[in-house]
């Protein structure tokens, strides 16, 4: 409840505050193409971040039909299906997942949401996204050299990641790791400029505490990014020189094929520190982003005030902090010493505690809230739903003693898709329809909206809830073809051809998002400016979609948190962040 | 990696106390009205490159930190043996120091708006940053003329690639230098370009001290240093 005690407080007339020179463009290109401006980097981010998303979803199906029907399709054979299930991990969690929450929602909504007329450093940002595409180029073009893109599993461990015998040996791991490299050069332009346009940016008004959790989420994950993917940087850039110049940072003394190498000395585990250090830090790049966003569509969506908001900022604060010390929790089974393996179980399970903090807000929230289950809604709830069970499972692996039997079966494959694969990604289809009206200024269609969410959801759980159980079973993951084995019976093949038939389903699901998104922007039903009644600032601009410098002449001044809704005694049932105080009748 | 995590924990420390300025304890769903209302806190006043610079820094404190926790970790197993750094480093870290010296010189006339002094001392510190760069890849091809080359074994590829990333960074410190010598050249007024100026001044400064620390490393400095610490304190 809000408060209804109060007084009456006079608006004071904003000071005059300085406003930002603004870039505009002189030509079609620099308007559409080479643009400055956030918003249009915003969609190229988010129109390249879903290209290659789709890709992922087709190497997803190629992965399911060699696992349901093995020896089938004679397109798939040991090697593509290695590769294919590199490309889909690599794909999905850095170019898709990062790039979208960031690059795309994040340059959308930043400036928007905190009333500022662009990024602060708007060529940079420019920048950002070309090397992004870069990125992603270089990325594909491994998918045309000889040898095919690398096949090392997306953790890319090595030594096998660089040694004969892994498809994509030569040139494919190259490729990948200088993929990565400019993907991460690029990402840290553009997060500069989110972190410090949030810092320096702001309306005047727009205190830390009236931002919505939504700049909260992105802003704390680009900092976790900022300083996570340096790892992710040295650790490429270590394994380029072990395979290019034949240091020895990572690889063993070793023979292969019968011959010693010339590596000696070098040590694996050295990696997979630098590679979990970033790897941790990532599920959370992932998941604030879309815990914020989801905060800011339930509340929207429930005609309610967000539960406890200073407790939410304070979890993402926390959760923060405490995901770089969790990071050897991946690496129980490489031998390390028991007393670390506690330390990290101790320091998992204690960020369960801001996240579980985080969920019972979003259930109070509905609690009582007038809940509108329209498409963003339906996707909100849906995430908590998944999150929690991912997280769950989460709770299990986080424990050695549990941890140790269960790695690298199915089991771990399902946590993880369950926890940053599905969760997220019900978020980005949510925050989607939820902003794809200011952005277009159509609506989606609704009808297949909930077609698509109701595919998508009940599909989810029938491929990752068998997933759990092939875990228990001992099926182990990464395994392309399951021979005889005493301890797996043959029920599971039964299983797996089902979880098959119902990826497929979920997949072509997809499709129908990818034909309401593209009918919708030139058919869809004209959307007023502010068709879900929030409060927030992108919802106040003065044409939809916004125009170039975001909000006309003036720039807003914020007079209230971004959560008031059905305030008791106010005439409408939300007030607008922008909205004077009313002196209310003594 | 205990490194690394100081280096975060001093970043989170950093971020966590100016966070604690943000009167995170606000009940904001009571608090209608402008900002003058309440103490605290709008948007930083200072210019959006100083903060971007600072981000920026971290982030690269953040790599050398991990780059630093690889050393040590590679540094532990068997087959590591020491490197013979070349002389040649000890005037390139001497080059460097006057690198930052010319460029605060210039800080300081900027400030005094002697255009003739900045541009001088720019200047200064670009040759003096040219001359460290040479250094360095003088000291590669001392190195590799006397065989020790890239993967010959495990500390001179350290070597390389922790000395080749810090010349990274100085080239492109050393580039933006250029671009704001050739302004002041150009006769643009030293309000105009003070923040380039300053900028230019921070950045080289951390590229020092960022170098100190590296060189430290690579000499067994900081060792000695520790084992002193050590002897001083039993």
């Amino acid at each position: 409840m809000v408060d209804v005690t109060r007084g009456a407080i006079e608006a004071i007339p904003p000071a005059e505050v300085p406003d930002v020179e603004l870039y505009h463009p002189h030509s079609w290109i620099e308007k559409y193409v080479f643009s400055q401006d956030a918003k249009y980097i915003a969609l190229q981010y988010s129109i390249t971040a879903l290209a290659i998303g789709f890709v992922a979803l087709v190497l997803s199906w190629l992965i399911r039909l060699q696992l349901g029907f093995p020896g089938t399709f004679s397109f798939i054979d040991a090697n593509s299906y290695y590769q294919f299930i590199t490309m889909h991990g690599m794909i999905m969690v850095i170019y898709l997942l990062t790039a979208l929450f960031l690059g795309g929602f994040g340059n959308y909504l930043i400036p928007l949401m905190i009333g500022a007329r662009d990024m602060v450093f708007p060529f940079v940002n420019m920048l950002s996204y070309w090397i992004y595409l870069l990125a992603v180029l270089v990325l594909v073009s491994s998918f045309f050299v000889p040898g095919g893109p690398t096949g090392a599993g997306w953790t890319l461990y090595p030594p096998q990641s660089i040694l004969t015998g892994t498809p994509g040996q030569e040139a494919g791991i190259v490729l990948m790791l200088v993929s990565l490299i400019i993907f991460i050069i690029g990402f840290t332009m553009g997060g500069l400029n989110y972190v410090v346009t949030v810092l320096q940016a702001r309306a005047r008004g727009m205190t830390l505490m009236r931002m919505p959790l939504t700049v909260w989420g992105i802003f704390t994950a680009t900092v976790l990014a900022l300083l996570a993917f340096p790892a992710l940087f040295v650790a490429c850039v270590m394994m380029l020189f072990d395979k290019l110049l034949g240091t020895s940072f990572f690889m063993p003394a070793i023979v292969a094929m019968g011959e010693h190498m010339s590596y000696r000395g070098g040590s694996p585990i050295l990696f997979q520190h630098l590679f979990w250090f970033f790897g941790h830090p990532e599920v959370y790049i992932v998941a604030l982003p879309a815990f914020g966003i989801v905060s800011d569509l339930i509340s929207t969506h429930a005609r309610r005030n967000i539960f406890g908001y200073r407790m939410m900022v304070w979890a993402i604060v926390a959760i923060t902090a405490l995901s770089f010390i969790v990071w050897a929790h991946h690496m129980y089974v490489s031998g390390m010493n028991p007393y670390f393996g506690f330390f990290f179980a101790t320091t998992t399970l204690i960020i369960a505690v801001p996240t579980a903090i985080k969920v019972y807000n979003w259930v109070l929230t509905l609690w009582h809230g007038n809940i509108h289950l329209n498409v963003p809604m339906l996707f909100a709830l849906g995430f908590i739903v998944t999150f929690v069970n991912g997280g769950l499972s989460g709770l299990f692996l986080g424990n050695v003693v549990v941890d140790v039997p269960l790695s690298d079966t199915m089991f771990v494959v399902a946590h993880f898709h369950m926890v940053m694969g599905v969760a997220p990604i019900m978020v980005i289809f949510g925050a989607i329809y939820h902003w794809y009206p200011k952005a277009t200024g159509r609506m989606l269609n609704a009808t297949l909206g909930k077609f698509h969410f109701w595919v998508t959801f009940l599909g989810a759980y029938l491929i990752y809830f068998p997933m759990h159980y092939l875990g228990f079973l001992g099926v182990p993951r990464r395994y392309h073809e399951m021979a005889e084995t005493a301890f797996i019976p043959p029920t599971v093949q039964t299983l797996n051809a089902f979880i098959t038939i119902m990826a497929l389903i979920v997949g072509f699901a997809q499709l129908v998002f990818l034909y309401n998104l593209i009918v919708s922007a030139f058919k869809g039903e004209p959307a007023p400016s502010n068709p879900w009644r929030a409060t927030t600032l992108e919802w106040q601009t003065e044409e939809t979609p916004p125009g170039h410098g975001n909000f006309g002449k003036d720039l807003p001044i914020v007079y209230r948190w971004p959560y008031d809704y059905s305030v008791p005694g106010a005439k409408e049932d939300f007030i607008p962040q922008n909205v004077p105080p009313t002196p209310r009748p003594a | 990696m205990p490194i690394t995590v100081l280096f975060l924990a001093v970043i989170m420390a950093i971020a966590g106390g100016w966070l604690l300025q943000q009167r995170l304890t606000a009940k904001p769903w009571l608090e209608e009205g402008v900002i003058g209302d309440f103490d605290g806190t709008g948007s930083l006043s200072m210019p959006a490159a100083k903060i971007g610079l600072g981000v920026f820094l971290a982030v690269i404190g953040s790599l050398f930190a991990l780059l630093i926790s690889a050393y040590f970790m590679r540094r532990g197993y068997a087959d590591w043996r020491e490197i013979r750094v070349p002389h040649v480093l000890w005037a390139n870290t001497a080059t460097l120091v006057l690198t930052s010296v010319a460029l605060q010189g210039a800080k300081y006339a900027v400030s005094r708006r002697h255009l003739n002094a900045v541009r001088a001392r720019l200047t200064a510190g670009g040759v003096f940053g040219l001359a460290f760069v040479g250094g360095q890849l003088w000291a590669w091809q001392e190195l590799t003329a006397s065989g020790f080359l890239v993967a010959t074994n495990p500390s001179d590829s350290f070597f390389y690639l922790i000395t080749g990333l810090h010349g990274l960074h100085v080239l492109g410190g050393l580039a933006a230098l250029g671009w704001t010598a050739e302004r002041a050249w150009r006769g643009i007024a030293a309000e105009k370009i003070q923040l380039s100026v300053d900028i230019c001044a921070t950045y080289w400064h951390f590229m020092l001290i960022v170098w100190l620390v590296l060189f430290s490393l690579l000499t067994g400095l900081a060792e000695d240093f520790g084992t002193l610490c050590r002897q001083l304190l039993t």
